[in-house]
């Protein structure tokens, strides 16, 4: 057997090799807070790592299963940067509400992001679905951690049956894609792929399964409960990472195996991230927990993202990878300030919120810059990334879906402004009195609210993706 | 480093000095407010001679000033600026507003650092959109112009302030997606064979000569120009989408009506002139008309709803639908002496609008109240102010001398060059919107400011203070000075007015 295909899954080995160490490290040391200081130490390591193994180049491993490329590095990175802020953002939380789990804590979720490199990689189903089940599974655990909450444990449980439900679905089409194609390997079925009505079935089987993953309407009822059971640090972490994973790699089997038939699977695509968008909006704007408030801002969110599917192009690539490295930035500084809130006085309704600028002005103006970003506001970073979306959907001529989703975006400004209007403007008899956060979530807000100013003026980002992405 | 990017710079500085001082330092806030408003005053005055003088010397080049940075690669963005004739009389009135309106805000005790970097951030918006060439900055800045008004609105403001916020924003930013629709219509549909795709204004309007020249399909325009004319016109208060405008208005505090009405509403007149007329001449030329009859609505209805409010802001709110719904109706006319006269009509209502809320600021300020049933005979109590309101009322009718009766002038006069019914018809129309302009500001002249006291508390109100009237003082006189000599105005802006007026 050739060893050397090994050297080229950089990430993956190195993933392995925190994740060995963390066991170990986790048997045998006692103290929690030296652990985690070594489990994040660890993993900035690895992340740092991360930007070093651009010079591969495009290869494969295992007879094309694997594959990787410089734009598969750059996803993996931007997934470890992300991971590595929810890391920083759950430091208190797993200081004082998690004590007993810490070990788990880390060890469950860098083995989902190990799926997940898996799944970006993927050239074929079997490992596309390996790398799917390594992600889902050691996620519904994660979701299940607050254990003296009964909430936790239906969130989890609804994740597991839907994650289970939506993986039968998808190894249905999958096996009826091996049956129509003879092979799941992404590049025979471009070949092989026929605009017959077994071949749709199959593609539309898969199509679902994926679906549940990034959450997209229909395929999206579970996102809410689990969203508002699972502890907030899971939570940030199933909205950004694991959707952006899952995003990216609908993108690449849209791209690699489906590139021939594009009418078939864009017509229904076109449906679905109207009804997600639009669904997604208006369920957002009857909502008063702030977590399920933001599980239905993700979905349409989610709507968004997909627009740089349906374009497909090189252009449609890079648009969303810079939309979801946008996105981690500020989807993670908004739960960030909602768990630093949730942390100091378990609160969690947009009413508490009332007021909040006028004891909190710093965690307020952060939160308001979350909102405007995911609004779509400049000069922050969301309008950017939102932008680039839009422009790629119209260069492919779908001037009337960029409307509907831009007017769409009129529906979440309004939403994101009433949780503006709830710090800034309205009066509150007992605000949430003043705290002084942590220093680790301190950390993990400047982070974020630093890539929200400045990374839509960084331009050669954005130069750099494009120059590295492919498509249709 | 190019002089347009003061506009912007000096702004931001000002922003980063207030952010660093103390909030309780409230007149050392105020005073960093002043002096920066005098610089961005003063960089205009500067860059309205230097603008003249090299015309003078003979520089006929389309855009003066310009400089382009290249931003994002990709698409061919670029932060670049540049100015004509237009935008310079656009810069010169918005330091103008934002100056008095520094002034004006002299009196908001209440966190008043957060104030002023809101007010920072949109007249960063509004500058940056005036002097910008390309399309994505231009858009940028348009928006970072919209957002600061909710919460100037739904903090500093008076009455239902949150819901005329909330619609405010709404309105404007449904206006914005019709906009950015059109701007990537725009960006992909105007390249000329073997060309690249270009947001910059100037490539766009040569790629757009060549694609006539060239005689090919050019049915894009007739989706987009639509798409585009009703974003800006939103923002310009056109008939069926004013709504937005005598709420936010009325519910705003003092310095943000003046600076909304006064520029932040012509950035719809300039963009659709700068962007929907200027990029897209041919569906402009045969769709004008659904635009003037919507616009001619706007002038009218405007004029008719004043008469019957009582609320003096919503009053001048209506007559802001009805003068700026004029300055739309002008540029469709598409002859130079109307467009000259539009944009004129742009600096004058800017002016005029700015004064009339200054004052009525200063009198709610004093009465408490601004409904004009529970005032009267306040000539004798505050005449300063007073009689500025008569002056602004007489500009706003269009008084021989003052700047109003200039505008509405140029643009009869120019709309009257059309010779078909339609056009006579929706001319005379407009023009009867004078007489009604002139019943709804005596009306209140009369009701307010003559006939016996209403209220015994109004006989103890004082008259101006020094910053009040340092700020009504500078806009009267600056209407006074376009009203005397508007020559050299109409002139510069003739000169970016004949560049598009070729293309019809």
């Amino acid at each position: 057997m050739d060893y050397s295909n090994f050297i080229i899954m950089n990430h993956e080995l190195s993933l392995v090799v925190v994740l060995v160490a963390l066991l170990l490290a986790d048997l045998f040391g006692k103290n929690k807070r030296i652990f985690q200081f070594f489990a994040m130490g660890l993993f900035l390591v690895h992340t740092v790592l991360g930007f070093t193994h651009w010079n591969i180049g495009e290869a494969s491993a295992f007879s094309g299963m694997y594959v990787t490329s410089e734009i598969h590095v750059l996803v993996k990175n931007i997934l470890n940067i992300g991971t590595l802020i929810v890391f920083i953002f759950a430091f208190y939380w797993n200081e004082n509400k998690n004590k007993n789990q810490v070990g788990e804590f880390y060890f469950l979720t860098l083995s989902t992001l190990l799926g997940m490199y898996f799944m970006v990689s993927a050239e074929h189903f079997l490992l596309f679905y390996i790398g799917l089940e390594t992600a889902s599974i050691p996620m519904a655990t994660l979701v299940a951690f607050n254990k003296n909450k009964k909430e936790s444990a239906e969130a989890a449980a609804k994740y597991i049956l839907t994650a289970a439900f939506s993986s039968a679905v998808m190894l249905f089409g999958i096996s009826l894609m091996y049956g129509a194609c003879g092979s799941l390997y992404y590049g025979d079925i471009l070949i092989k792929f026929q605009s017959t009505p077994l071949h749709i079935m199959a593609l539309i089987f898969m199509f679902a399964g994926i679906g549940f993953k990034i959450s997209l309407v229909p395929f999206h009822l579970w996102t809410a409960d689990t969203y508002e059971g699972a502890p907030t640090s899971v939570t940030a972490y199933l909205s950004v990472i694991s959707k952006g994973a899952a995003a990216f790699a609908l993108l690449c089997i849209m791209i690699k195996a489906f590139a021939n038939y594009p009418g078939t699977w864009q017509t229904f695509l076109w449906w679905i991230i109207v009804i997600t968008i639009t669904i997604g909006n208006l369920f957002a704007l009857r909502q008063k927990n702030m977590k399920r408030f933001l599980a239905f801002s993700s979905i349409s969110q989610a709507g968004y993202i997909m627009l740089g599917v349906i374009a497909g192009t090189p252009q449609g690539m890079a648009a969303m990878v810079y939309y979801v490295f946008i996105y981690l930035f500020t989807n993670l500084a908004a739960f960030g300030v909602i768990s630093a809130i949730e942390n100091k006085s378990d609160k969690l309704t947009m009413d508490d919120y009332n007021g909040l600028y006028s004891t909190n002005p710093k965690l307020s103006f952060v939160m308001m810059l979350a909102m405007f970003s995911l609004g779509g506001i400049p000069p922050f970073a969301g309008f950017f990334s939102k932008f680039f979306i839009f422009a790629a959907a119209a260069e492919q001529g779908q001037y009337l879906l960029v409307f509907i989703a831009l007017l769409n975006t009129i529906i979440s400004l309004c939403y994101y402004l009433w949780v503006v209007k709830a710090m800034f403007i309205n009066k509150s008899e007992n605000p949430i009195p003043t705290f002084n956060s942590d220093n680790m979530t301190k950390i993990g807000l400047i982070i974020c609210t630093v890539a929200m100013i400045i990374l839509g003026f960084i331009s050669p980002i954005y130069d750099k993706i494009i120059a590295i992405s492919f498509g249709m | 480093m190019n002089i347009l990017s003061l506009f912007v710079i000096i702004p931001l500085i000002m922003m980063a000095i207030i952010f660093c001082i103390d909030g309780e330092k409230k007149s050392m806030i105020r005073m960093v407010m002043s002096i920066g408003g005098f610089a961005l005053l003063a960089t205009s005055a500067y860059l309205t001679v230097e603008y003249l003088a090299a015309r003078e010397a003979g520089d006929m080049a389309e855009f003066l000033f310009t400089d382009s940075i290249l931003w994002y690669e990709t698409f061919n963005i670029h932060y670049a600026v540049g100015v004509d004739g237009v935008s310079v009389a656009m810069l010169l009135l918005s330091s103008i507003v934002v100056i008095t309106g520094v002034f004006v805000s002299y009196s908001i005790e209440e966190q008043t650092k957060e104030y002023f970097l809101w007010f920072l951030l949109l007249s960063i918006g509004v500058y940056g959109f005036f002097i910008s060439l390309d399309l994505f900055t231009m858009f940028l800045f348009y928006e970072v112009a919209l957002i600061p008004m909710y919460l100037l609105i739904g903090l500093w403001g008076s009455g239902k302030k949150e819901y005329s916020a909330m619609k405010l924003t709404l309105m404007l930013m449904g206006g914005s997606a019709f906009l950015m629709v059109g701007i990537f219509g725009i960006y992909y549909l105007s390249v000329p064979k073997g060309g690249s795709l270009t947001f910059n204004i100037q490539e766009i309007a040569a790629n757009v000569t060549t694609l006539t020249e060239q005689g090919a399909d050019n049915s894009w325009q007739y989706i987009f120009f639509p798409l585009t004319f009703v974003g800006f016109g939103v923002l310009g208060a056109m008939f069926p989408f004013h709504t937005w405008s005598p709420d936010g208005h009325a519910s705003a505090p003092t310095a943000v009506s003046m600076l909304h009405a006064g520029v932040l509403m012509k950035l719809g007149g300039y963009g659709c002139f700068r962007v929907a007329m200027y990029l897209m001449p041919d569906a402009a030329n045969d769709l004008a008309w659904i635009f003037i009859v919507l616009t001619g609505i706007s002038v009218v209805y405007g004029a008719y709803s004043a008469c019957v409010q009582t609320d003096l802001k919503y009053i001048n709110a209506y007559s802001s639908v009805s003068h700026c719904g004029l300055v739309l109706f002008a540029l469709l006319m598409m002859n130079k002496t109307a467009m000259t006269g539009a944009i004129l009509q742009m600096v004058s209502h800017g002016l005029m609008t700015a004064l009339f809320f200054a004052l009525i600021g200063m009198i709610y300020g004093r009465t408490h109240t601004r409904d004009i049933r529970e005032m009267g005979g306040l000539m004798k109590v505050m005449p300063v102010l007073c009689v500025c309101y008569v002056i602004a009322g007489l500009a706003s009718l269009g008084l021989p001398g003052l700047s109003g009766f200039v505008a509405e002038m140029t643009i009869f006069v120019g709309a009257f060059e059309h010779e078909d019914m339609f056009h006579r018809v929706f001319v005379i129309l407009g023009c009867t919107s004078i007489v009604i302009t002139a019943v709804y500001i005596l009306r209140v002249v009369g009701k307010i400011l003559f006939g016996p006291i209403q209220d015994e508390h109004h006989a103890a109100l004082t008259d101006a203070i020094w910053y009040e009237k340092i700020a009504i003082f500078t806009l009267i006189f600056a209407i006074a000075a376009i009203g005397m000599a508007p020559l050299w105005l109409s002139n510069m802006i003739a000169g970016g007015i004949e560049n598009i007026v070729k293309l019809f």
